[in-house]
């Protein structure tokens, strides 16, 4: 006769309300954990399908991911002729924020280098790759904007062409694929008046030397476009994503950029870790705290309620004994009543989450290894919690029914 | 003062028993050289005002508090030997004991039939000869209809009759009530007190009441009265039963 699940049975709605509970703690323990998931998943995602074999960034610095990284865009020319390089892209990705339609449109603009790069690789669930230099893209479902409507960036207008689900960058803001060029325009523009205003500063400077005086032509220039004087740099990029011939030796190829001083170079595996190691880690341990809290919180919770159960029924404890129950059948029917309110509250936890996490604004990502994990947490927390009652259950004496 | 019976195996034996409670000033002699014999068959009654050690001896025989010096033999096996317990004291409750008590005791989250199957079970008996011999056990005890029912269902002397059924469970050589009919009325209360010589004298058990109902006293084959700690034979209604 199983004497938990009867008292259980007794205590129905008592059992049942802090199992809810019970529930609703390992959910949030669960989602923790599926959060972390998420993050990775997020952060790495990029990193996973953009399939570059080295990334070449800013010399110095940690690449894109973690930090500001510049590189003249006519690195990709330079890298083509390395031997073992198939391929060689422009990289560029920053996030901005606009006002679309009244709410804040937050996007991680993504630039594709058109004409190799027309985002073939890019997962999408509706519409199509990009088709031409300028003025489309393609944009994540989260961003909410519907195939073949168009939005305002910069100075010029784009086409959603095609759509991706589950494309966001580190931050959890949906992807936004462009050609690297608009992407730059998309970066790099001003207003109106502090191009005239900039402009007016040069042809300032220029007043200002010898040269100026002396060449007229220059003021003109001066004041014309910024592509059309030669001494400002050309447009930069975030990185330079390198594909390696089949059979290409990528630690040779490595050596070769490796001794270039104005670049830094990492696998796509180094990118990856840099990626995980800076911001990653850090809500890594932020959640693993806050899940260590939640994990000890529900073995109190557990243990008080077990004890409280325990207390309700140590007269018939005390009659067990008396009718010469074992500690063994005592200790089982304490310890069988912790692992069932666990078991319950794991199950309705796997339950609720299911239902609810996809609702998270953010990719909560439940893996069965954590799955596993927290039943096996589960079970050593009822196992502690049961401890008490047991505790207080041995100490009562048979004769207790006698005095009651 | 002793109170012997003729059985040569008695059901329970009792000898020179002692129990102090406290040390010092504070010392309470509770019980002072007791000496009991209860025959198998035999239903003995005892009597007592408050505080006269009636409950200090059936809670010894109960194997629940242990005496400070005297022995204490149940079917013929030495139990007790002062405080010195001589056998695994839990284990020999199950096997030879039954208890019954003022209020019934039942396991609240039990039907009948597994309050008295349970106490079968934790006897190693397995679940489904417990379930049977429970079930033959509350019909003996009359209220086999009500075995599906929890404890809260039953009326006072439905409750009673369902722990008597699970004192005797075990077919235990001994069985202590404590004043099994304080709670019920008179009626009920004659019924279990009839219902205890029924099973003394069917089952051959030795059968120890508590009581301060002396409406009841052509029940018992023997009447102890306990004052002062000590055991003193009042009447013999009518010889015991063997």
């Amino acid at each position: 006769m199983n004497l938990a699940v009867r008292d259980i049975r007794h205590n129905a709605g008592r059992f049942a309300f802090t199992s809810v509970g019970i529930g609703l703690l390992l959910m949030m323990v669960m989602g923790m954990g599926g959060i972390y998931r998420g993050l990775i998943h997020e952060a790495t995602l990029l990193v996973d399908r953009v399939g570059a074999d080295l990334w070449m960034v800013q010399g110095s610095t940690r690449g894109p991911f973690a930090e500001v990284s510049r590189i003249p865009a006519t690195l990709e020319d330079r890298a083509r002729a390395v031997p073992g390089v198939a391929e060689a892209r422009c990289f560029v990705s920053h996030t901005i924020q606009r006002q679309h339609h009244g709410r804040p449109l937050r996007m991680v603009v993504q630039g594709l280098s058109w004409p190799e790069d027309r985002g073939d690789w890019v997962p999408l669930v509706a519409g199509r790759p990009l088709r031409q230099a300028h003025y489309e893209m393609i944009a994540d479902q989260s961003l909410k904007l519907p195939l073949g409507s168009r939005l305002r960036l910069a100075k010029d207008e784009y086409e959603v062409v095609g759509l991706t689900h589950g494309m966001v960058g580190s931050s959890g803001d949906g992807l936004a694929f462009f050609t690297v060029s608009d992407a730059i325009s998309i970066q790099f523009d001003q207003p109106g008046e502090a191009v005239r205003l900039e402009r007016a500063a040069r042809r300032a400077r220029v007043e200002g030397v010898d040269l100026g005086r002396l060449q007229p032509l220059l003021l003109d220039r001066a004041e014309g476009l910024s592509s059309g004087i030669p001494a400002l740099p050309a447009p930069q990029v975030s990185a330079v994503l390198i594909t390696l011939r089949p059979g290409a030796d990528a630690a040779e190829v490595r050596r070769t950029l490796g001794t270039w001083p104005d670049i830094s170079v990492y696998s796509t595996q180094e990118m990856r870790e840099l990626l995980l190691s800076g911001m990653v880690d850090k809500a890594r341990r932020q959640l693993g705290l806050f899940r260590t809290l939640l994990i000890i919180i529900s073995t109190i919770i557990i243990a008080l309620i077990i004890y409280t159960l325990t207390l309700d029924k140590i007269r018939d404890i005390a009659l067990l004994k008396l009718i010469g129950a074992r500690n063994t059948v005592i200790g089982g029917l304490i310890l069988q009543q912790a692992l069932l309110m666990g078991a319950v509250g794991y199950g309705l936890a796997w339950w609720i989450g299911r239902h609810a996490f996809p609702h998270f604004p953010r990719l909560v990502l439940i893996d069965p290894a954590d799955l596993a994990s927290l039943a096996l947490i589960v079970v050593v927390i009822s196992t502690l919690a049961s401890l008490l009652g047991i505790w207080k259950a041995m100490r009562v004496e048979p004769n207790t029914v006698l005095s009651a | 003062m002793n109170a012997e019976a003729s059985s040569p195996t008695p059901a329970v034996e009792v000898t020179h028993l002692r129990k102090v409670y406290g040390g010092g000033r504070t010392e309470v002699v509770a019980m002072r050289d007791a000496s009991l014999s209860i025959a198998p068959g035999e239903i003995v009654g005892m009597f007592g005002p408050s505080g006269s050690g009636k409950s200090t001896l059936l809670t010894a025989m109960a194997l629940i508090n242990p005496p400070t010096s005297g022995q204490i033999r149940i079917a013929g096996t030495p139990v007790m030997d002062g405080p010195q317990a001589l056998v695994d004291l839990r284990a020999f409750r199950r096997q030879h004991l039954g208890f019954v008590f003022q209020k019934a005791n039942l396991i609240p989250f039990l039907t009948a039939l597994e309050n008295v199957q349970i106490a079968m079970e934790v006897n190693d008996v397995p679940p489904k000869e417990a379930r049977r011999r429970a079930l033959e056990l509350l019909r003996y005890l009359g209220v086999e209809a009500r075995a599906g029912n929890l404890p809260v269902a039953l009326s006072g002397g439905e409750q009673q009759r369902v722990a008597v059924a699970r004192a005797l469970a075990n077919e235990p050589s001994l069985i202590l009530a404590d004043e099994p009919t304080a709670a019920l009325d008179r009626t009920l209360g004659r019924q279990v007190m009839e219902l205890f010589a029924k099973i003394a004298h069917e089952r051959h058990a030795g059968v120890l009441v508590v009581t301060h109902d002396h409406r009841t006293l052509d029940v018992f084959d023997r009447i102890l009265d306990v004052e002062d700690g000590m055991i003193k034979v009042r009447a013999v209604p009518h010889p015991p039963t063997p």
